[in-house]
């Protein structure tokens, strides 16, 4: 929950960084109609508050020459007394291989990104770590294939637009 | 043989970057600042709505006036955004690109010898437009003083009891000058008391980064006095669709269908029905590029005052109309030379019109990097004056 309320600024930067963290302060500044102290006070500020939770980069593994294979796994769960799914989200969080948690809707409870070297990884991480988990009651393991778009960007190459040096 | 070419095509002078363009293709790792459109996609929605009616087999011609579920939203539109209330029925008609429109709207009301009151700078067609009707442009010019807006003063100049129309962009391309609801308001009087027609070209409405955007027809006693014309190319990023639009009372615009009718018979099918969803289910792609622009355009600006240029913040449309008074070339001798030199393309403004002299029009519809990289070149190349 914010701690004090963000104005427009706040956001449009947020939209931003979001899009590239990289960008500097002094550009930042100027696209907002701010100066770079204010920028650094605001970053600074939503930092700690733990709206901004940390900064990546977006990586094309395969492309580095070094693929690895992930997985969508998906996971019954009995809830817990008092601790409803907290408990054993955190569990399952804890795993390295764990790329992404989330509680889900539908026929399951959990859906996680899990990455691993190659398929026995991924196989072996499930039926020797998640599955003989107490309070998991199913796995359902969905290998990726190929990936098209990632955090809002399309990764498929595409054919540059034809636009004219000048039009009116 | 006899020259076979009208009188009126040739006292159309050639355009003015012609020879830019040319130098232009034969270059390489050029960046275009002279560019006159978004440089985003279409949006998905609106390009599968497309897609989906030619599946459907919807390539007939529509009605002469366009598909009426477009000019309802139009009429819908308008109304909510602007508070202007024209009737889908008879009001508004669809066009081939806004350019259609302003191509019928003067041809439909300009006799030859008709002074055609021009704010300047302006597109480069309006002049033209006015000298294939027979018609006189005459210049109002709307200078940087005035944040390039258009002043009762400015107008009062030039009204003759030969001027007829008063034809105006605002947002105004090349300028970015934007008029308010205060500021028409203003020179309504002007418009009333000498009985002018006015053309009103607004296609850069929806790209308005400081206050309300507002349309001329809004103002009391100018409606039935105003042909608004309006299109998709700016606000939906498409260009390439030619979709646009004109309203206007219902004699003007039934003059302007009669000449839509024979040249043009109806707008594009394909791309009204993409017109169709862009009004429904646009909006939030509008309004990503919009704030996009708007970064843009705050960085551009003050980097290009840091890197020397003066310019002024423009309130709408994507162009930034820097000065080179102060760097003692001409903006045409400034703007071949930073091509040739330096390989940044900006149009000069003297295109535009006389008020346009000594500015370059640079168009921030293009990515932040080439932007920086633009205004690296453009003081590396005033360094060195």
């Amino acid at each position: 929950m914010p701690v004090r309320l963000m104005d427009e600024k706040d956001r449009m930067l947020l939209k931003l960084i979001e899009e590239d963290c990289r960008t500097s302060y002094a550009v930042l500044a100027d696209m907002l109609d701010l100066d770079e102290d204010g920028v650094e006070k605001r970053i600074r500020r939503m930092e700690e508050e733990g709206i901004i939770r940390n900064y990546s980069a977006c990586i094309d593994w395969e492309k580095a020459g070094d693929g690895h294979v992930a997985a969508i796994l998906e996971l019954k769960v009995t809830p817990e007394r008092d601790f409803g799914y907290d408990k054993i989200a955190e569990r399952i969080a804890h795993h390295n291989q764990v790329r992404s948690l989330r509680l889900i809707s539908g026929a399951y409870d959990f859906s996680m990104l899990v990455y691993g070297k190659d398929i026995h990884e991924v196989t072996r991480f499930v039926s020797e770590q998640i599955a003989p988990m107490e309070h998991i009651k199913e796995t359902a393991t969905i290998l990726i294939m190929k990936t098209y778009k990632e955090n809002g960007y399309e990764i498929f190459e595409k054919k540059g637009r034809e636009r004219l040096p000048y039009s009116f | 043989m006899r020259d076979f070419r009208s009188e009126r095509v040739k006292a159309i002078p050639p355009s003015g970057i012609r020879k830019f363009f040319d130098i232009a293709q034969e270059m390489e790792d050029i960046i275009s600042l002279g560019v006159g459109e978004p440089d985003y996609d279409t949006p998905w929605n609106v390009r599968e709505a497309a897609i989906r009616s030619i599946e459907q087999g919807q390539t007939a011609y529509t009605s002469n006036s366009g598909l009426p579920e477009l000019r309802s939203l139009i009429s819908r539109y308008l109304f909510d955004r602007f508070g202007v209330d024209y009737s889908p029925k008879n009001e508004i008609m669809i066009t081939t690109g806004a350019s259609e429109a302003l191509d019928i709207a003067i041809r439909s009301v300009v006799n030859p010898g008709d002074e055609v009151l021009v704010a300047e700078p302006a597109y480069i067609a309006y002049t033209s437009g006015v000298m294939l009707s027979g018609g006189i442009p005459v210049y109002v010019p709307c200078t940087e003083k005035d944040h390039f807006r258009l002043t009762p003063d400015a107008l009062m100049e030039k009204v003759t009891p030969k001027s007829k129309v008063l034809l105006c962009n605002f947002p105004n391309n090349p300028s970015g000058g934007v008029m308010s609801k205060d500021d028409y308001k203003a020179i309504s009087d002007i418009i009333i008391d000498h009985d002018l027609l006015l053309i009103s070209d607004e296609i850069y409405n929806e790209l308005t980064y400081e206050g309300e955007p507002a349309s001329a027809a809004s103002i009391d006693g100018l409606r039935e006095r105003t042909i608004t014309i309006n299109g998709f190319s700016k606000a939906f990023s498409m260009t390439g669709w030619r979709v646009g639009y004109l309203c206007a009372p219902e004699e003007l615009c039934s003059a302007a269908l009669k000449i839509h009718q024979y040249v043009m018979l109806s707008a594009p099918t394909g791309a009204q029905y993409a017109a169709v969803e862009a009004l429904k289910n646009g909006w939030d792609s509008c309004a990503g590029m919009v704030s996009e622009y708007h970064v843009r355009r705050n960085l551009f600006v003050k980097s290009l005052n840091r890197a020397g240029l003066p310019c002024h913040m423009p309130k709408g449309a994507f162009y930034a109309f820097p000065s080179v008074k102060d760097t003692g070339l001409s903006d045409v001798v400034f703007a071949e030379r930073l091509l040739k030199e330096h390989k940044v393309a900006v149009v000069p403004g003297s295109v535009f019109g006389p008020s346009g002299e000594g500015h370059l029009r640079c168009s921030y519809a293009v990515s932040r990097d080439d932007l920086l990289t633009a205004v690296a070149r453009i003081e590396e190349f005033i360094g060195k004056l």
